[in-house]
């Protein structure tokens, strides 16, 4: 591809007290692209998304996005540049209702200060009144609307992660990272939450990076993967690529057994 | 439109409140004593609320919030006392000085979590208390006079600014950014929220109505020492906002109403008081954690009320 | 040379701030709870030592084993009635219990026997031996001893015996260490037990070098004790004895320069420092949420 890409990781890598935990990562990820990233257990695949959005700051390599280089930006600044994403293990807010938790998502979009808020100033009542009409629509989309006042931790497994990424695409990202995000599904939670990804990427006309251990989910529906091995990529490519790579057959036999059981 | 003649109906209600204790104390028929114990409970539900902010919207544990007392307090009595400010300017530039004290304390300390941040809250109160202690000035230990210039309206007035500020900020979507840290403060971070900002202002704001009572507290008495502002001061607001359920506006009014009268009662046994405090403490904790009202509001019990003070952005 | 006096005063108040920074940190080390009770133990083994050796007139020794016994007791008791319960509650709830625990004792004192303060009798022989030109009472001498033998006996403890191994496994990860065969609510009890007794140790060891004791005087001892032990990083055994060794000196000298008032704040000026820039003490290894 010719164009620039959308999101470009030059042996970015980071190592906590001597120990590296990922090093020379190199990722090009194109504007509209779906692309995985894989790995055994410990490969280092969480620590590459807090590297991307700013929970940790690289020790070395660079991270440019849009343009922008995000070494060093603090994870609300990333979030505001155009990345978000959802949890491995989901991070809701728990004691908020499902449209408060969207709600937050459109936090910086709203404009009304400190200051009109408790003056209660037109423009509060405008910018409240904004945020609750998007995150409503919102939530139709996602079949949450009739769960609207319902407390976030109170929803079936299922809906949380569907909650949770909504919330992540609220914030209005043009990169989309979803860890693990059929974690604990079953298989048709699974097959629903395909359709849902693949929906929100023509909706919203997204870019989506995921992790994923479902090898079925990974090799149906993205373009392009990457795979990690403690720490390292060791390979990158289309899916039939990867499947018959040596180096990550080698990296994956336990697993790859394991998900052709299941 | 629901929501703004709930704010109303309420604000009209307090109103009722004020004038029928008004007129009470000017008629004659409320004797000092209780008029007095009503302008404590004020004051402590000031106090109560101002925590909350802290503690229970933006779930940031500080058990030195008697530190911003003390300096709402001295400030407040230095400019009525030696530079004879009116009293209302006085209270302002006491809940000012307060919250810059806030950003100070806060500023450096926000970026500890849980115990860490607790015990160095603690930590500041006293240093703060220490340098009060310090600085012949304001009497050292021995303390400095102070008028009497509190009376019931000046502490409704501050009671009802204080309760409007704190709603309509919680309600707002600096309270909702306030409150998504409280309960995951990653994934506030992760939603383009700058929670050093929130957690530092709602500190600050929180550290300012501290001192406006500070300023009330320290005009209602004769004398104004360090000793005072100790931790158990710190302690005697903590559990109101404990008791009442982390996170419950309602709640923490209601465990300071309902604790300033017991310990009212209990004056002349502080020992018997502190035991008392103690064990409800330590058994609220072990058997109900989330305290009277958890995170609910007693608006939540009344339906029609719910959106009165649109209060529906938590705890529903 | 008073320099040097000085010092060694700084050291003695010290031994008794790392006494009672043993207990915090190994309570902290095991269940990640600070034990605000722990300054009333202190309290409590400084009266029971009081009334051994002026009630019933036993000698130092005798006085400071019963202590130590009584501080155990009253530690597990503690653990078992109030902390117990708290094992999966928040970290907050815990601090709260704590503070609450620490006032219920502090005031159920002060109901039983008053606020007023006792006189410790003396029970040292308090001669001064002059070692190269500066003055150093026997008392500092002994409470240095004393404080430093038992220092040993909780290393030996800790690093030579089955159980001192328990508190190494349950600290590191409870679930494997309860998986692993270690019974971990015995562990748990046993690091209280032996807390409180240096903390009783300690009270004894304050009253007879500073021969005044009242009920609250484990506020600030306490805090300052947990100061030390953060100042060495918290659940760090060594730590806390080098930590409360450094305030001992420190807090000795901010007096020595006349700032007696403010050498409380000089504790205080120390945690923030050490929470803000090292949190994780002199001795202690940063450790990151997982995210």
């Amino acid at each position: 591809m010719a164009s620039k890409p959308l999101l470009h990781v030059q042996g970015a890598g980071i190592q906590f007290g001597g120990l590296k935990a990922v090093s020379g990562i190199n990722i090009e990820i194109h504007q509209g692209e779906l692309i995985g990233l894989i790995g055994p257990n410990g490969a280092g695949k969480t620590t590459t998304f807090n590297l991307l959005t700013g929970v940790y700051v690289p020790t070395e390599g660079d991270i440019w996005f849009d343009g922008k280089r995000l070494n060093g930006l603090l994870p609300y600044q990333i979030t505001r540049g155009g990345i978000s994403r959802t949890f491995q293990n989901i991070r809701l807010f728990n004691e908020l209702s499902v449209l408060d938790n969207v709600k937050v998502a459109y936090h910086s979009l709203a404009k009304h200060s400190i200051l009109s808020s408790i003056l209660r100033l037109p423009s509060y009542f405008k910018g409240e009144e904004e945020m609750e009409e998007k995150a409503i629509q919102f939530l139709k989309i996602f079949k949450l609307d009739h769960l609207r006042d319902e407390v976030a931790k109170n929803l079936p497994y299922g809906q949380q992660r569907r909650l949770e990424i909504a919330r992540a695409l609220a914030a209005g990202p043009k990169l989309l990272l979803l860890d693990e995000p059929a974690a604990g599904m079953n298989p048709q939670e699974t097959a629903e939450l395909m359709d849902l990804i693949a929906f929100i990427r023509k909706e919203f006309n997204l870019t989506i990076l995921l992790i994923e251990h479902d090898m079925k989910l990974v090799m149906g529906i993205c373009e392009r993967i990457y795979v990690l091995d403690h720490g390292q990529l060791i390979a990158d490519g289309e899916p039939d690529f990867i499947q018959n790579h040596p180096k990550v057959i080698e990296a994956y036999l336990g697993e790859e057994v394991e998900s052709a059981n299941a | 439109m629901k929501k703004a003649k709930g704010f109303w109906l309420s604000i009209i209600l307090s109103l009722v409140v004020y004038g029928v204790v008004q007129f009470l104390i000017n008629s004659g028929s409320l004797n000092p004593f209780y008029a007095n114990t009503l302008i404590f409970i004020a004051i402590n539900i000031i106090l109560a609320v101002s925590l909350h902010l802290v503690i229970g919207i933006t779930g940031q544990f500080s058990i030195g919030h008697a530190g911003f007392l003390a300096v709402g307090a001295y400030i407040s009595a230095i400019c009525t006392m030696k530079l004879e400010f009116p009293f209302i300017a006085a209270l302002i530039v006491g809940g000012v000085v307060a919250a810059v004290a806030g950003l100070m304390v806060g500023i450096p300390s926000l970026r500890l979590k849980g115990d860490y941040l607790a015990i160095a809250t603690l930590g500041f109160a006293e240093i703060i208390r220490i340098v009060f202690l310090n600085i012949d000035y304001v009497g050292g230990a021995a303390g400095m006079q102070v008028s009497h210039l509190t009376d019931w309206t000046y502490a409704f007035i501050c009671l009802l600014i204080t309760i409007l500020v704190i709603v309509n900020f919680t309600n707002s979507r600096h309270g909702r950014a306030c409150i998504a840290i409280r309960e995951n403060e990653i994934a506030a971070d992760a939603m383009g929220i700058n929670t050093t900002y929130y957690k530092v202002a709602a500190f600050a704001l929180g550290s300012f109505f501290a001192g406006i009572a500070g300023g009330l507290y320290a005009h209602n008495f004769y004398i104004i020492q360090p000793t005072n502002f100790g931790f158990l001061k710190s302690f005697d607001i903590l559990i109101f906002v404990v008791l009442g359920g982390l996170g419950s506006l309602s709640g923490a009014v209601i465990s300071a109403i309902l604790l300033t009268i017991v310990s009212t009662f209990l004056q002349d046994y502080p020992e018997t008081r502190m035991i008392i405090y103690s064990l409800v403490l330590v058994i609220v904790m072990l058997y109900r954690p989330q305290g009277l009202m958890g995170t609910k509001e007693i608006t939540d019990y009344f339906g029609k009320w719910t959106n009165a003070k649109g209060g529906n952005s938590y705890g529903k | 040379m008073e320099w040097i006096q000085q010092l060694v005063n700084g050291i003695s108040l010290g031994s008794i701030y790392a006494l009672i920074a043993l207990g915090y940190t190994m309570v902290y080390g095991i269940i990640k709870l600070i034990n605000f009770a722990h300054g009333e133990v202190f309290m409590i083994g400084a009266f029971i030592g009081f009334y051994a050796i002026g009630g019933w007139g036993l000698s130092f020794v005798p006085a400071l084993l019963l202590a130590m016994a009584v501080c155990a007791i009253i530690g597990v008791v503690i653990e078992r009635v109030a902390y117990k319960r708290l094992r999966n509650a928040t970290r907050i709830a815990a601090l709260i219990t704590a503070i609450g625990v620490s006032l219920f004792i502090q005031y159920g004192v002060i109901y039983i026997r008053g606020a007023q303060p006792e006189a410790y009798p003396n029970v040292l022989p308090s001669k001064t031996f002059e070692i190269f030109g500066v003055n150093i009472s026997s008392q500092s001498l002994l409470i240095l001893s004393v404080s430093i033998i038992l220092m040993i006996i909780l290393q030996f403890i800790v690093h030579r015996t089955k159980m001192g191994k328990a508190m190494r496994a349950v600290s590191f990860d409870a679930e494997a260490a309860r998986l692993m065969g270690i019974n971990v609510d015995r562990t748990i009890s046993f690091t209280f037990a032996i807390g409180s007794a240096l903390a009783g140790a300690a009270g004894v060891i304050f009253g007879t070098y500073y021969t005044k004791i009242d009920p609250l005087m484990g506020v600030i001892p306490g805090l300052k004790a947990f100061v030390a032990a953060v100042l060495g990083g918290i659940g760090i055994i060594p730590g806390a004895m080098v930590g409360g060794l450094v305030l001992g000196v420190v807090e000795t000298v901010v007096s020595a320069f006349g700032y007696s008032l403010w050498r409380d704040a000089a504790a205080f000026i120390i945690l923030i420092l050490i929470l803000i820039f090292k949190p994780s003490g002199l001795f202690g290894k940063n450790t990151r949420e997982k995210v």
